[in-house]
């Protein structure tokens, strides 16, 4: 998590910054399965930030099935598929395009410049084959 | 039991009320930063908590016991630097090392002389050669090598340079790390409480006006910028209005949990667009403690 940069003045908390990184991470193929999270303690000194807030992040991480942690060997990149299933996660999923396309909205974006951007985007996230 | 608590605390200097009943508790392994502006009453506070001040009315309680009467066994378990805290001017470096050791029976010589050689104090030195860091660090060191349950900090990296600072937070974060030890502090700098606080403090005239947990605050807190065609109208009634400002066409409103209020009520007086900014703490320390348009 070398890149990892949290905004502790940000109006988001410090351990959803943590989360998101995480999930991005692992989503664009720079984290994978069974690759091992710093400690808790060595994170904190490498980002200046509380060790409690780092260690709620890894609480939701790990609450949300997208890490698990081994007594005394420390926290891993769980390669189990995400808790939400079924249509609840298409409907979390149009919700957050639905709020990208307001803000293409806002910004003046066309269709063909939104859709262009979405599919540049696509190409560097890993996402599951077709079943 | 939580190891620092007031209660009802309330301070006079002469006339002057500076700390008007405040009721507070500090729970164990938390890192708490206390807030406020110039004479909020932080000072007084955390004077009144080590029982260097008589309070005029209420208690405050440390390790669980009265401040005003606080054993010797119990001062030795807790740690304190201050800003611009005095030490004895002539003394060397080691000959303050050693009258820290004689004072406090837990005080722990090689953890003293690891930090010393951290930081690079030299011991020979005598404590009026030290640069304003060099001495807030020395503080710092004496303080830690008590190996105190409970580290009560008023403002220490006030004037002092970022590296010192910076200093201050990793001993925080060792602390915390470490042994789950209490770390009761006051700063002005708020991008470094942003850091290291789980709750948050603030301090108004001597009043408390926030007590949560830091991301509890930033989560309820918002700022609100309505658009108006034209003028914008005057601030609508709201509850939990901290700050109103016009500008031009658009109405600016920091709201503690304003959601689902906020923008109905904007919305009646015409407002066309209304987008929530969630706020930093420097932000949201501003608009709590600044001349209010409202009340909270």
């Amino acid at each position: 998590m070398a890149f990892l940069r949290v905004d502790p003045s940000g109006g988001e908390p410090v351990f959803q910054q943590i989360v998101d990184h995480v999930k991005r991470e692992i989503a664009t193929g720079r984290l994978h399965p069974e690759d091992r999270l710093p400690s808790v303690r060595d994170l904190a000194k490498e980002l200046v930030i509380n060790p409690n807030t780092i260690a709620r992040a890894y609480q939701v991480l790990e609450a949300e099935g997208v890490t698990y942690s081994r007594r005394g060997a420390g926290t891993f990149i769980a390669a189990t598929k995400p808790v939400v299933k079924g249509e609840e996660r298409r409907r979390r999923f149009r919700e957050a395009i639905e709020a990208a396309l307001a803000d293409a909205f806002h910004l003046g974006l066309s269709e063909e410049e939104a859709r262009k951007a979405f599919d540049a985007a696509m190409k560097r996230f890993r996402l599951v084959e077709e079943r | 039991m939580n190891p620092i608590a007031f209660e009802r605390l309330t301070h006079y200097y002469g006339d002057t009320k500076a700390l008007d009943s405040l009721t507070l508790d500090v729970p164990a392994a938390c890192v708490f930063a206390l807030l406020g502006r110039n004479g909020a009453g932080k000072t007084t506070a955390i004077k009144c908590l080590l029982g260097f001040l008589a309070p005029t009315r209420g208690t405050a309680r440390i390790l669980g016991h009265d401040a005003a009467a606080l054993p010797p066994e119990a001062r030795g378990r807790i740690g304190y630097v201050a800003e611009g805290q005095r030490l004895v001017p002539w003394m060397r470096v080691r000959e303050l090392v050693a009258y820290q050791r004689a004072s406090f029976p837990s005080f722990d010589g090689a953890l003293c002389a690891s930090h010393l050689k951290r930081l690079g104090l030299p011991e020979k030195r005598r404590v009026f050669q030290l640069s304003r860091g060099m001495r807030a660090q020395l503080a710092l060191a004496l303080a830690l090598a008590q190996r105190p349950e409970v580290l009560v900090l008023d403002d220490p990296a006030m004037g002092l340079d970022a590296v010192v600072r910076r200093e201050f937070l990793d001993v925080m974060i060792d602390l915390i790390a470490d042994e789950g030890r209490t770390v009761l502090f006051s700063s002005h700098i708020l991008t470094d409480v942003e850091r290291v606080a789980d709750r948050v403090a603030i301090l108004d005239k001597g009043v408390l006006r926030v007590n949560a947990p830091l991301d509890e605050v930033k989560r309820r807190v918002r700022r609100y910028h309505a658009h108006f065609v034209g003028e914008a109208p005057e601030p609508p009634p709201l509850k939990g209005l901290l700050r109103a400002h016009r500008r031009r066409s658009e109405l600016v409103l920091t709201v503690v949990d304003g959601e689902g209020s906020v923008e109905p009520l904007c919305r009646e007086l015409g407002a066309r667009a209304v987008e929530p900014e969630p706020l930093g703490l420097e932000d949201l320390f501003v608009d709590f403690t600044a001349e209010r348009g409202g009340a909270a």
